[in-house]
């Protein structure tokens, strides 16, 4: 016999249960659509052709965000060029020549730990090896800040994403007689291509919008500049700044500036996801 | 007694040269001894079936005779197999052209991320720099084969991970006899398989041996019947008897073979 009573409530539970969930994952989702509606409303009016074709103005003059726009390029450039060849030989090596050594436990924990380590910290410590013997701040100060945020990211991805090739597949390029560097080359990074690049971008719209490790880095310029050992502005920087002034043409920038990187940093994550679901087809 | 219908051609092993000999082999997983002083003869251009039980051995034993255990850490082999004379667990060996002269086919097909072309041209592209006609020639020779060509000669630049199964264990093969080896080892190389790509593939092999000394592995004692010349069976970490096809399973001389043979367990 079923127990109607017994079963009923057991409906009821899980009624309960589901609601809470369906509750809590519409509370997080909607901060997400609150902040990219508040950017679209306070962003949209700023924008214009002067935010691309002008440098950032003095307080209470037109302008644009051009400088600050080309100087994260190049940082964010530059920052992907130096962090990910040493990322995706890091993680190489944790995923293939040393998957069995106790070094690579080692350097898996530590780039767990520089994974969570707060950005400043980063800048600071850029700071003290760059900016502070070089006597000035300077862009590339900045990019190897930004490189250093990259560096665990990959690492992680390129690890994860070589384990998962399977090793029937390494031992099949082995059995050909293929040396250690050749079946990685032509076996493993073929497989795994679409997860490192994945984590590559993801990597990218993380320090994209990094502000804490250029502060004391690159700092900033309102000027029109593009030699990496002088001050560089960055869209971030540029925001922070703007953002806390007085001034209403400054905020209206910074305004524009933080749609402009929200929607990159959108662009590259849909992007990643793509190649994601490409792949797994 | 079990009836099988063993390979006509399976009483040519008197004439048969060893082409490798395992003399008094061990293999040990760090402490654990999975296979205890081996001793097997495997002749030119003929194929030997290891059979047994799940965790008998015979894929360890199958992976020492190329040194493919070597890619781990922990797995260790005492004993001596020589190949024309040579030694080839003498560590001074380069495992690499150990692997050049005995190539292996694996259970699942392992089609790499790349072109049906390319999969062939990767192990041809180890040793020897052909020139673009001479590479098409060895990719075409190799694919008729293998029986594949007409199926697949119209993409051959198109992904390889786009065949079936049986086409992939085909082109599987097909990479490993154009480095042109001595010696092929076969893992069960039809497990995966539908039955008539498992025929396929058999076929395939009694075509090989006239030119490569073949060992394979197989949980199919009707499938070693079939292609195998000599049949060793194998039984915790033991070789417990080998000998002619014909013989083992007309006439097993160990109740522990009668048993496996008939059904009685694995």
């Amino acid at each position: 016999m079923i127990d109607n009573a017994l079963y009923r409530r057991r409906k009821l539970r899980n009624r309960f249960h589901m609601m809470m969930s369906l509750a809590t994952a519409v509370f997080g989702l909607v901060w997400l659509v609150l902040i990219l509606a508040m950017l679209l409303v306070k962003g949209i009016g700023g924008l214009n052709l002067a935010v691309f074709t002008q440098m950032t103005p003095p307080p209470s003059a037109s302008g644009g965000l051009l400088n600050a726009i080309a100087g994260s390029l190049i940082l964010t450039f530059l920052g992907v060029i130096i962090g990910t060849p040493v990322a995706v030989l890091a993680g190489t090596y944790m995923a293939e020549y040393g998957r069995y050594s106790k070094l690579t436990n080692v350097v898996r924990f530590i780039n767990d730990i520089l994974l969570s380590a707060p950005s400043i910290v980063i800048g600071l410590f850029v700071y003290s090896i760059m900016v502070r013997p070089m006597g000035n701040f300077s862009g590339i100060a900045g990019a190897v800040a930004l490189a250093i945020l990259v560096v665990p990211v990959v690492v992680r991805t390129t690890e994860d994403m070589l384990l998962l090739v399977p090793n029937q597949m390494r031992e099949a390029a082995a059995a050909l007689g293929a040396p250690r560097w050749t079946v990685i080359r032509y076996v493993g990074y073929r497989a795994a291509k679409t997860g490192i690049i994945t984590g590559i971008l993801l990597a990218i719209a993380r320090i994209s919008g990094e502000t804490a490790p250029l502060l004391f880095t690159a700092l900033n310029n309102q000027f029109w500049s593009t030699n990496i050992f002088a001050p560089m502005p960055s869209l971030p920087v540029v925001i922070f700044q703007f953002a806390l002034s007085p001034y209403e043409d400054w905020q209206r920038l910074a305004w524009t500036g933080a749609l402009l990187i929200t929607v990159a940093v959108l662009t590259l994550s849909v992007l990643a996801r793509v190649l994601v679901s490409k792949e797994a087809k | 007694m079990a009836n099988f219908a063993v390979n006509a051609a399976a009483d040519s092993l008197s004439n048969a040269k060893p082409k490798m000999d395992i003399k008094d082999v061990s293999f040990f997983y760090n402490d654990s001894k999975a296979l205890k002083n081996i001793t097997l003869p495997l002749y030119d251009r003929r194929v030997t079936a290891l059979i047994g039980p799940s965790g008998c051995g015979k894929s360890t034993l199958l992976r020492i005779l190329n040194r493919i255990y070597e890619l781990y850490p922990g797995q260790r082999a005492e004993g001596v197999i020589t190949l024309d004379g040579e030694n080839i667990l003498d560590p001074k060996l380069d495992a690499n052209l150990l692997r050049a002269k005995v190539g292996m086919v694996f259970q699942k097909p392992t089609p790499f991320p790349m072109t049906i072309y390319d999969n062939i041209a990767f192990g041809v592209k180890l040793y020897q720099k052909p020139s673009r006609a001479e590479m098409d020639r060895i990719v075409e020779s190799c694919l008729v084969r293998t029986a594949l060509w007409n199926e697949v000669k119209d993409r051959l630049h198109t992904s390889a991970l786009g065949l079936s199964g049986g086409q992939q264990q085909r082109l599987c093969i097909a990479r490993t006899i154009a480095v042109q080896p001595e010696i092929v080892l076969f893992d069960e190389p039809t497990s995966a398989l539908d039955p008539i790509s498992t025929a396929k593939i058999e076929e395939l092999i009694d075509e090989l041996k006239r030119d490569f000394t073949i060992v394979m592995v197989t949980h199919n004692m009707q499938q070693a019947a079939r292609v195998a010349d000599q049949t060793a069976f194998m039984y915790l970490g033991d070789l417990i008897e080998a000998g002619p096809t014909t013989g083992m399973f007309s006439n097993p001389k160990d109740n522990r073979t009668l048993d496996y043979i008939t059904g009685r367990f694995g």
